[in-house]
């Protein structure tokens, strides 16, 4: 009886050459995609920590409190009470942190108030509103209001 | 000039940059990959969105600034943005839009009251069908598992597909990195339990960040007792931005 593979080797070579192939895909492949590629969905699953660890510039209402809590009370108290404390005094993560190193930058009176309360067609009749130039003659809104309780 | 371009040298070039960027994305992939574990934050937990109520939008800008500051947005670009609608009359379908840069220091006043003006705070859409995350030819753009959608900057070619596909021209290429960069929800905040920057800041609670997988959270209220609008319901994205009294008007 004859061998059947007798002529198998045109069969093998190529056979080998492909498994070859493959190889070196699968090789390169695993090199080439990221660990994490996959994990979550079609897409590296580590760049959702790495996004999340990025530093956070604005503290937080609570974090105010937490060491003012005299302005945190009147705030609550006034009419000024649903704006947040960074809201006009600027992101104040960095003077959570390093208290004495980094102060916030003073509130510009003249130009905070006005760009809320301001008067504008646009802006909702509920917003309490006023044109500046009238209502103070350039007397700055601090000699009357006080910001963190802005009753008269 | 013509050059000539032989099939031995592009194989040659292609093998040596498949070499060399193998070698790189090993140097540089490894020590990347975080571990998930001590975080205490599971992604599957939260279906993050935004509700925006626009009668309480003064169009002070304050959200604009916030965000610039807490995302480093350069110059010129915005994540978020505020436009002033004006609508003469029933013409509701040529509204004069203005955004003078992008609403940063606020508008300047209006006293005509014979129009009907609006401001309409808009930022990324965060779409549970992104138009955006469809078309990424390598997954740089991306639905997080909680909802958020998110750009891995290592990983973006800055093809600008997204940028043209995203109905509300939510993304610009960052001028330096030469990446696709946009509003991400603030996630390195709101996975920490604090509020977005622009929320934060926005002194009449325009803007809300939602949770849609908390219970307890308002924004069932919202929509259940307002009427509710997203941008461009008609291209079928699936926005999670929630704006309340939307008028026709706004694209």
């Amino acid at each position: 009886m004859q061998n059947p593979w007798r002529n198998a080797a045109h069969l093998i070579r190529p056979a080998l050459v492909f498994v070859a192939g493959l190889l070196v895909f699968l090789l390169l492949r695993q090199a080439v995609v990221p660990a994490s590629f996959g994990q979550y969905g079609h897409y590296r699953g580590a760049a959702l920590v790495e996004i999340r660890n990025a530093p956070a510039h604005f503290a937080g209402e609570a974090v105010c409190a937490a060491c003012h809590p005299g302005e945190a009370a009147t705030k609550a108290k006034g009419k000024h009470r649903t704006v947040h404390c960074e809201a006009c005094h600027g992101a104040a993560a960095s003077h959570a942190e390093d208290p004495e190193k980094h102060k916030p930058a003073r509130v510009e009176i003249g130009k905070l108030c006005v760009r809320c309360h301001e008067e504008d067609a646009a802006k909702p009749a509920w917003f309490k509103q006023v044109r500046s130039r009238e209502h103070s003659g350039g007397a700055s809104c601090e000699a009357c209001h006080q910001p963190h309780s802005p009753q008269m | 000039m013509e050059t000539h371009v032989t099939r031995r040298a592009v194989l040659t070039q292609g093998l040596k940059l498949l070499v060399l960027g193998t070698a790189v994305e090993g140097q540089a992939g490894a020590p990347k990959v975080a571990p998930e574990a001590g975080s205490g934050y599971n992604p599957r937990d939260h279906l993050w969105a935004m509700s925006i109520d626009i009668d309480r939008c003064i169009g002070c800008g304050n959200c604009v600034r916030a965000c610039e500051v807490e995302n480093n947005v350069p110059e010129g670009y915005f994540r978020t943005w505020v436009e002033r609608y004006e609508i003469r009359g029933a013409d509701y379908e040529h509204p004069h839009v203005t955004s003078p840069d992008g609403g940063k220091n606020g508008f300047a006043p209006s006293a005509d009251r014979t129009l009907k003006q609006f401001f309409v705070p808009k930022l990324c859409n965060h779409c549970l069908d992104s138009p955006c995350v469809q078309v990424c030819p390598v997954g740089a753009t991306f639905d997080s598992p909680d909802g958020v959608v998110l750009v891995d900057s290592s990983y973006c070619l800055g093809c600008r597909y997204c940028v043209q596909a995203c109905p509300y021209g939510c993304r610009y290429i960052h001028p330096e990195r030469q990446t696709v960069d946009k509003c991400s929800l603030c996630y390195h905040r709101i996975t920490k339990g604090l509020t977005t920057a622009c929320c934060e800041a926005c002194p009449t609670q325009a803007r809300s960040l939602a949770d849609l997988k908390n219970e307890a959270d308002p924004i069932h209220e919202f929509l259940r007792k307002n009427k509710v609008q997203v941008l461009k319901p008609h291209m079928a994205t699936r926005s999670k931005v929630y704006y309340k009294d939307l008028d026709g008007a706004v694209r």
